[in-house]
């Protein structure tokens, strides 16, 4: 009896192994085939593939995966290998122990869109210490955690562009609200600061800003957010969402509530999510730079870095593959890529846009 | 009703050691690491699995006493907010002028106080089970968390306060010696004292417990402020780790805990379980993940993994029971 126990109990523990062995080289499709034989790696050691990695805020968004793709385009372009990792929680806890991670595996560049500017610093520092190259994308780390940040387009315009946009869609008065990300998350709390110097324009004297809400980038806390926003101030006339995610839910809640025309939504979205609710007029217009193209210049820019053409300083210049060339810029402290201005979906034009991203 | 026998009363036999759950976890701890070996080159290396330990320890200072929790047969799902809440307690203070290492000591206070709160709701309100009882406190907690910081992150400590997390002692990482202490001292107080003694007597059948002198309420009270200020020791590691702190931190480090108890071989039912089975479980999920992150596993497929990790463990002891029903009848 006892005997059968163990032949159970070992039984279970192999079939579990399996499992996990099959998972672990189904995730990891995108390491390199040649994973085990030691004396392989001797002979190819200064040719082997250099690993590019990019960590972004969370999984199970859409806009991220398009910035990955965008990243993975552009390092196997130049013939190396991406690694894509992103935690299931949007926390810098989850992001320092992909860090150290990607620091283990020897990598040559880690791009990273950060949950928190500061906390990362000295996880970040300690790669840099390794050797390696370390850049923000889309959600910055602050100027010491990092050699250059690519920066998908100038705050100050994305800032006061929306205020300007939804200014015009409530005729210039009445109360306003931000639904933004986390509140940690530096990119729009940079936009929301734009947004704010905006409205001290005298022109807008008769729109309030009445409150900034955090949907943290989740769908179901974005929409009781919005679902609150509606509740304590009746009489609410714009939301600006300057999140792919919570434009999406406020999108839907206002949908689903029959406030359209009532309460004016625009703010940053992917066409692919929003076109329903830009074509039914919930949102009349919104903005969006292309997250792929974020994503591909981030590789191009992670590149440069490793091969020595730029340094990270201002005035390098680059070229960015299809992109063209880009210079890098000073910003505060540390530096910056820019890629553009922010781009306007309409009725229009979203029907074009919403099959591409 | 069921029968229970208080674990350890058994004869000794060599067959019946090596059958502990244990054993088990130490084939599996194995078994983990041949496999992680395999699966990246990378992973067999001090540096890089001696740092790996600085990103699981900090919640493993909540393993220890939510052990004994589990062996009474209770839960205690407000120790993450017992960590935000003294994290960002400790955080407001500095930045209000308060010397560091007293903010450091009001942080450990709070969090031993919001364990005490707990442990009296619970011996209060018997009626309520613990799960309860910790859910309401865990909104509260949090709750008041988010009120001190308005949802802002707060930081700038002094620099020596980065050592707590990053720094090392003789080339081992200074989290690692205060965990190994700790966890020393909560092996012993289980196993060798009267106190540990009494939390399982409880945890097997609290009414015989009580009526045989022992002071359910107190060991109870004490067990859940242990709990508290565990979780502000977490707090202490994991805001040093981060820089700075907010009111979400720790978000659901509660299932990680709990996950690593019960992988551990700790019964919910209470009563039953070692100290060392929890242990062995943490390092063995916090190597898994390492592992498994070294090979860039996506998120998701990581928790399904640890999901399976935890069905075998609920599920191998109960299929024992049911062979030894069977083989009585």
């Amino acid at each position: 009896m006892k005997r059968m126990k163990w032949l159970t109990a070992c039984l279970s523990v192999l079939l579990v192994m399996s499992l996990l062995a099959a998972c672990g080289s189904n995730g990891g499709n995108n390491a390199p085939a040649k994973n085990g034989g030691g004396s392989e790696q001797g002979d190819t050691g200064s040719k082997e593939k250099r690993k590019y990695a990019i960590i972004f805020k969370n999984t199970g968004n859409p806009y991220g995966e398009k910035i990955m793709d965008g990243f993975k385009t552009a390092v196997e372009e130049l013939g190396y290998e991406a690694i894509l990792k992103a935690p299931d929680q949007p926390t810098a806890e989850a992001q320092i122990q992909m860090i150290e991670e990607l620091i283990s595996q020897k990598v040559s560049v880690i791009a990273i869109a950060a949950n928190d500017p500061d906390a990362l610093q000295p996880a970040l520092k300690k790669a840099m210490n390794a050797g390696i190259k370390v850049l923000s994308l889309d959600s910055a780390v602050n100027a010491a955690s990092r050699i250059t940040h690519v920066n998908q387009a100038d705050p100050e315009l994305i800032g006061r562009t929306l205020i300007q946009g939804v200014s015009e869609m409530i005729g210039g008065e009445g109360q306003i609200a931000v639904l933004s990300a986390t509140s940690q998350a530096t990119n729009q709390n940079t936009w929301i600061e734009w947004m704010k110097k905006e409205l001290e324009d005298p022109k807008y004297s008769k729109i309030e800003l009445v409150k900034v809400a955090y949907g943290d980038d989740l769908r179901d806390k974005s929409v009781s957010e919005t679902e609150a926003l509606l509740k304590s101030y009746p009489d609410l006339k714009g939301i600006i969402a300057p999140t792919t995610v919570g434009i999406a839910a406020a999108g839907k809640v206002l949908t689903d509530k029959g406030l359209k025309g009532k309460v004016q939504l625009t703010g940053l979205g992917l066409p692919s999510e929003m076109a329903e609710y830009i074509e039914s007029g919930v949102s009349q217009w919104m903005y969006l730079w292309n997250p792929i193209d974020v994503g591909y210049l981030s590789g191009y820019a992670a590149d440069a870095l490793v091969s020595g053409a730029i340094t990270g300083a201002a005035g390098d210049k680059f070229t960015a593959g299809t992109l063209g060339e880009k210079e890098v810029t000073a910003d505060g402290d540390g530096t910056q890529i820019m890629l553009g201005a922010p781009f306007k979906f309409d009725a229009s034009n979203i029907a074009e846009w919403k099959s591409v991203y | 009703m069921e029968m229970r026998l208080i674990e350890g009363k058994k004869a000794f036999t060599w067959k019946g050691f090596f059958l502990q759950w244990e054993w088990m976890l130490v084939a599996i701890f194995i078994g983990i690491n041949l496999m992680n070996m395999n699966l990246s080159e990378y992973y067999w290396d001090y540096n890089s699995l001696r740092d790996a330990t600085m990103s699981f320890l900090d919640k493993a200072f909540i393993v220890l006493p939510m052990v004994f929790i589990i062996i009474l047969g209770d839960i205690d799902i407000s120790v993450a907010s017992i960590v935000a809440l003294s994290s960002v307690i400790m955080a407001d203070l500095y930045n209000m002028g308060v010397p560091m290492p007293l903010a450091m000591i009001i942080c450990l206070a709070v969090g031993a106080v919001c364990g005490l709160i707990n442990g009296l709701l619970v011996v209060k309100f018997k009626e309520l089970s613990a799960v309860i009882v910790t859910l309401t406190t865990m909104i509260i907690y949090r709750g008041i968390a988010y009120i001190i910081l308005k949802d802002q992150a707060s930081g700038g400590f002094p620099d020596w306060f980065s050592f707590f997390g990053w720094g090392y002692v003789g080339g081992i990482p200074f989290i690692l010696i205060v965990f190994t202490v700790f966890a020393l001292l909560f092996g012993l107080l289980l196993h060798k004292t009267v106190f540990g003694r009494s939390v399982y007597a409880m945890g097997n059948n609290i009414t015989a417990a009580r009526f045989s002198g022992i002071q359910t309420d107190r060991v109870k009270v004490i067990v859940f402020m242990l709990a508290g200020l565990m979780a502000a020791v977490t707090a202490i590691f994991l805001t040093s780790r981060m820089g700075s702190t907010r009111p979400n931190i720790a978000n659901s480090y509660e299932l990680d805990v709990i996950a690593m108890v019960v992988l551990g071989g700790i019964s919910t039912a209470g009563g039953k379980g070692r100290m060392i089975g929890a242990i062995i479980a943490i390092f063995l999920i916090g190597f898994l993940r390492h592992g498994l992150g070294l090979v860039n596993v996506k998120a998701q497929v990581l928790m399904i993994i640890i999901g399976l990790l935890l069905v075998f463990a609920v599920m191998i002891p109960k299929l024992k029971r049911n062979k030894a029903v069977n083989k009585g009848s």
